[in-house]
């Protein structure tokens, strides 16, 4: 099963060199175990855009968003087994920002990728 | 959470230790079957353990428990030896000097996870044994799992893997690693290995138990393990690349009853991107180590010539037909020089690729192979010749086991006997 793992925080704060040090090596074991097939950082919200409908109107808003709440971070693709896997992974991974860069607050979302239709 | 649920928490949590727990046991002890006894027992304990009190919140546990295994094993071998040569001998002090295993995230496994990927596809072992024992070790199967991905008795698999493992032991075989002229040897054991699991997955990628498509991605787990451990075997990048290509392809692969539908006719838009691009890269890798001539990356760069073809049309056809010529040349099987005579066909016209295939008309290898006369029935067809198109495509509905198949080819042979009566009739 594939899943997506969504970082997602209300008060984005830089990593911390020791949390950055010990999730390049979470990910360096991730990926040498055939796990993680994909992962990355966004850029902050700020220098993004958006492309919305409302009321069927299409509109394009550049960044900054004032309203922005909670926002996504980064994210990593997975090949796991089962939902418990993804579960015990993603523990793993929090556990690292609840050490390294204490006072932080997010979430961390996981999601399987739906089948393919058929 | 009910019994079934503790029990995938608990393996979740194995499975992420148990590379690390099974690598740092072989080097306290120096002994790859012993390692892995012991690591089960590690699991069987937090089985027995968890349950009651909970998954422990810090990790670590497991590596604790199976350390203390590994611990009690070396104090009793060296009270016997103690017996003997009246050695004293401070344990404390042993434990104190051994490398800091603990250290969940700083500790380097490469080497020892490759020494334990040959010694678990030891070419010594029987084919079925390499394959349970990899599953086991390098993948952290259980005995129940891998029984039921293989549809076989537990027993059965259990039995392979003690006697694997004593063979090891009793050959002394149990912690040995391969170099130079004879790591490239047992490379190709263990790619072997690697690829079998993941056919078996493949064939079955409908199976009615999710463990057998599963296959394919332990299979695909072990190939990235081995290209991240022997980053410079230009193979091991190859067979990745083969693999991750053609996973790719899995949903689009079979229709809604699970009927096979060929590549050609492939709804392209359910290829996994990501997975070609990986492909790709693992396909780039291995011609950046000069790998082009091997057997898995000259299959891979066939692979790719379909991955990268945006319509079957765009299919570069002369390329796919050169790729085989090469391949031909170095695996001389029939069956790759069918494959030739299609790509051939597709790529300079069927005149050439009947030459061809007439010329394996005789090999025993292709004697009750349906897809000989199918090609060249086709091919046949193709240059107008009806009647021997028909006889070919009839031959081919005889010898083939697949109902749908059996079906569509006599639909074919019928085809082709209309056209020559129509052509009769005109003339």
């Amino acid at each position: 099963m594939r899943f997506m793992f969504i970082v997602t925080s209300p008060s984005p704060a830089n990593p911390s060199p020791e949390l950055l040090e010990a999730m390049g090596k979470l990910a360096d074991r991730e990926i040498k175990a055939g796990r993680m097939l994909d992962n990355g950082g966004l850029m902050p919200v700020a220098t993004g855009a958006q492309v919305r409908i409302a009321d069927g109107q299409l509109s394009v808003v550049d960044g900054p968003f004032v309203e922005a709440k909670e926002v996504v971070g980064g994210y990593a693709i997975f090949e796991l087994r089962n939902k418990e896997e993804a579960l015990a992974a993603a523990v793993e991974f929090m556990q690292l920002h609840k050490d390294f860069l204490p006072g932080w607050e997010g979430t961390c979302e996981l999601r399987a990728f739906a089948s393919p239709p058929h | 959470m009910t019994a079934a649920d503790t029990n995938r928490a608990i393996l979740a949590i194995w499975r992420i230790e148990q590379p690390r727990l099974i690598t740092s046991l072989a080097r306290m002890l120096r002994d790859v079957p012993l390692a892995e006894d012991l690591t089960q027992e590690a699991l069987v304990a937090a089985f027995e353990r968890w349950p009651v009190t909970g998954v422990p919140e810090k990790p670590g546990w497991l590596m604790t428990t199976a350390k203390h295994r590994a611990l009690d094993h070396l104090r009793r071998g060296r009270m016997l030896e103690r017996k003997h040569e009246m050695v004293t001998w401070d344990m404390e002090a042993e434990q104190h000097s051994m490398p800091d295993l603990d250290a969940a995230l700083d500790d380097d496994i490469g080497d020892e996870l490759l020494r334990l990927i040959f010694t678990a596809c030891h070419p010594r072992l029987p084919r079925e044994a390499r394959t349970a024992l990899a599953l086991r070790m390098i993948c952290g199967l259980t005995t129940e799992e891998i029984a039921r991905a293989f549809l076989l008795p537990e027993a059965t698999i259990a039995q392979r893997i003690v006697r694997a493992k004593r063979t090891l032991s009793e050959s002394g075989l149990a912690y040995e690693t391969p170099c130079g002229d004879e790591l490239s040897q047992r490379l190709s054991s263990v790619l072997e290995v690697v690829y079998l699991i993941f056919n078996e997955g493949y064939t079955a990628a409908r199976g009615q138990d999710w463990l057998r498509p599963q296959l394919c991605n332990e299979a695909l787990r072990m190939g990235r393990v081995l290209t991240a451990v022997a980053p410079h075997e230009p193979e091991a990048h190859g067979l990745l690349a083969l693999m991750e290509l053609n996973a790719s392809r899995t949903a689009a692969r079979t229709d809604p009853e699970g009927e096979p539908i060929l590549i050609l006719e492939q709804n392209r838009a359910l290829w996994d991107r990501l997975q070609i691009r990986r492909g790709m890269q693992a396909l780039g890798r291995a011609r950046a180590l000069g790998g082009v001539g091997g057997i898995y990356v000259l299959q891979a760069a066939i692979i790719a010539c379909h991955a990268q073809a945006g319509t079957a049309d765009d299919t570069d056809w002369p390329r796919i037909a050169g790729l085989y010529a090469e391949l031909a040349a170095v695996m001389r099987s029939p069956i790759v020089e069918l494959n030739r005579a299609v790509a051939v066909g597709m790529a300079d016209g069927p005149e050439a690729a009947l030459a061809l295939v007439q010329r394996l008309a005789g090999e025993p290898a292709l004697k009750s192979y349906h897809l000989l006369p199918s090609v060249l029935g086709d091919l046949l067809r193709k240059l107008d010749r009806y009647e021997e198109a028909q006889v070919a495509f009839e031959a081919a509905a005889a010898l083939t086991g697949n109902r749908r198949e059996r079906d569509l080819l006599l639909r074919r042979a019928s085809e082709a006997a209309a056209a020559a009566k129509s052509r009769a009739i005109s003339a």
